[in-house]
């Protein structure tokens, strides 16, 4: 079990508001990730599953039962942090033994549960070393390990690959979304990192200024932002937006268009710019546009575009891929608008 | 051959880094050497540094005349006794400020460490009143106590910064772990922050050893520690510079060798959280 349900959920530091009233459901066995930007309170709703930080008002249902004032210990959930947070004085062995023998399992039963950990972590070589012997790779592993010998009814995950190398960020990434398909096991996870979100998450839940914009599937939030906050954090690189002047019957004020739905051509097409920056990554390339009155556009294209430095080019894109956003920011669904707003 | 800028400065710096450790070692060598001579050679309008008659009978007579060692054990167990009272007092004090700060935390520490700047004179009659109704006066026990309130904010105040230094998420995840405060506190705060106890102990052991004020004021006979053996050198019998050097030779060289081999402890443990 390890279904976890937020109720009004709300938190404050004196007067400042850092968690608006939140609802979520998360379901037993989901892979769920909070994404937002830095101080969006992601991480404090993190703490404040945990049990790490109270609960200003609201309820905290773990498998049904209340557990808004429950201690964190009692919660049954472990926690992976950002800086590791093993302890430094004792071996590897009995940094995941400590939660082991704080429950007072038997000395036989530990010594089996760290086995099994070491078995899937990889850690076998490095039991009796000390955390500081070891990499950021290998201590993430030994935080992971600790976490999982308690089999808790759900791990959370405060942005735990944040302080690893790009390289090693991957393959963490992979580990982890193996771990949970093995264990099964109801996992939170906090990031940052959109990438992160996208690949990992069985649903993504993103954050903005103490609220939830939207919980969705990576896909949903892809092709179906409800906004243009959600619209402009999920996708890399980051949607361009241009501001509309709308016909009266039409609410639109700004179109959103992905990068990689811009098609470049030489003879004619929506938008005409001129190529700045150019950026190369191999597989595919970045172009950065500058088009008259609707300021830079980022357009992904594939890794032989010919174009240079200077050149003027046009865009278009498919009208069923433009996503359009009222003065609010609010998406509007194709009945809302009368077509293909007159753009530029 | 031209010595270049940063020899010279390397050379004018170790000259006044010795003259000014000679010029703080001296009074002590004084006592060690003093120690050694007659009471007329101590006097002397014209004394010798090293030429002159080296004799023992200064720390023979010392020895014959008072209890030295009644006065060394008490000093070790009023000095020991305190600062291992002040650390059970401390440690729980100093992980709440440093882990479970509120608003005013600032302020009670700033509070602590003003007790500090009080003279002690201003507090000499209730206490030495308190003492006396509660039967302390004398009394190793009574001495460990005040010696515990003494030192009590320095502890604090050291060990606050140490544990400062240690990240929030160690205790956290103790916490999450299972680890009752009790737990998280012995299991994995102090083992992480014993280098700091282990300089904070050693500091406040030299600083009981060293207190004369109260030891002199609360003490007679039975607790008196060594401070009180020194000053029973001085004054009614008139001055005897020799056999009072013996005493404080006698006095300080235990502390002055347990400092000697603490010192990169004790540096450390001063400077921690200044240089990092």
């Amino acid at each position: 079990m390890g279904s976890i349900t937020l109720k009004q959920v709300t938190k404050s530091f004196g007067d400042v508001n850092v968690i608006k009233p939140i609802d979520l459901e998360i379901r037993d066995g989901e892979f769920i990730v909070f994404v937002g930007p830095s101080g969006c309170g992601k991480s404090t709703l993190l703490r404040m599953i945990a049990g790490l930080e109270d609960t200003t008002s609201g309820c905290i249902d773990i498998d049904g039962q209340d557990a808004t004032h429950t201690p964190p210990a009692k919660r049954g959930l472990a926690m992976v942090f950002q800086s590791y947070a093993l302890y430094p004085h004792m071996s590897v062995r009995n940094n995941i033994a400590f939660p082991l023998k704080r429950a007072k399992v038997s000395e036989d039963e530990i010594e089996k549960k760290i086995a099994n950990a070491a078995k899937i972590l990889n850690l076998g070589d490095y039991l009796d070393r000390k955390p500081g012997q070891l990499s950021g790779g290998q201590r993430q592993r030994v935080a992971i390990g600790r976490a999982i010998v308690r089999q808790p009814s759900a791990f959370l995950f405060d942005e735990p690959l944040s302080n690893l190398d790009a390289s090693l960020r991957v393959n963490m990434r992979l580990e982890i979304s193996e771990l949970h398909k093995s264990l099964a096991t109801t996992m939170i996870y906090v990031t940052h990192d959109q990438v992160e979100a996208m690949t990992m998450a069985d649903r993504i839940a993103v954050f903005n200024a103490g609220i939830i914009e939207q919980v969705g599937t990576p896909l949903e939030l892809y092709n179906k932002p409800v906004n243009k906050f959600v619209a402009g954090f999920i996708g890399s690189p980051k949607m361009n937006f241009i501001d509309v002047d709308s016909a009266d019957n039409d609410p639109t004020a700004c179109l959103g268009v992905r990068p990689e739905h811009l098609e470049i051509s030489r003879d004619k097409g929506m938008w005409a710019g001129k190529v700045g920056v150019i950026e190369h990554l191999g597989s595919e390339t970045f172009l950065h546009v500058q088009v008259e009155n609707c300021g830079t556009f980022t357009v992904k294209a594939g890794g032989d575009c010919d174009v240079n430095y200077g050149e003027s080019i046009y865009l278009s894109v498919a009208p069923e891929k433009i996503l359009h956003f009222d003065a609010a920011g609010i998406t509007l669904s194709k009945d809302q608008t009368s077509g293909l707003t007159a753009v530029g | 051959m031209a010595i270049n800028n940063s020899n010279k400065s390397k050379l004018i710096y170790t000259f006044l880094a010795w003259t000014i450790g000679g010029l703080i070692f001296f009074p002590i060598l004084w006592t060690l050497i003093t120690s050694f001579k007659t009471e007329a050679e101590a006097i002397s309008s014209s004394p010798s540094l090293f030429m002159f008659d080296w004799t023992l009978e200064n720390y023979a007579d010392v020895l014959s005349r008072s209890p030295y060692f009644t006065h060394f054990w008490n000093s070790i167990v009023i000095s020991l006794g305190s600062s291992i009272l002040g650390l059970l007092i401390a440690i729980p004090a100093a992980w709440s400020m440093a882990f479970v700060q509120t608003k005013r935390t600032k302020n009670l520490l700033m509070w602590m460490l003003s007790t500090k700047m009080l003279p002690p004179v201003g507090v000499l009659i209730p206490i030495y009143l308190v003492f006396r109704d509660f039967g302390l006066l004398d009394t190793k026990l009574g001495l460990v106590i005040v010696m515990t309130l003494i030192n009590l904010p320095i502890m604090v105040w050291m060990l606050y910064t140490y544990f400062r230094e240690i990240p929030n998420e160690i205790l956290e995840a103790s916490r999450m772990d299972g680890a009752t405060i009790g737990e998280e506190i012995f299991h994995v705060l102090l083992p992480i922050a014993l280098p700091g106890i282990a300089s904070t102990l050693l500091l406040n052991v030299i600083l009981a050893w060293n207190e004369a004020f109260w030891t002199l004021i609360l003490t007679a006979a039975n607790a008196a520690p060594l401070t009180a053996f020194i000053a029973s050198y001085s004054s009614p019998e008139g001055l005897f510079y020799a056999k009072l050097s013996a005493a404080s030779a006698m006095a300080i060289v235990p502390i002055l060798i347990l400092g000697w081999f603490s010192q990169k402890q004790l540096v450390r443990g001063l400077s921690f959280g200044a240089v990092k």
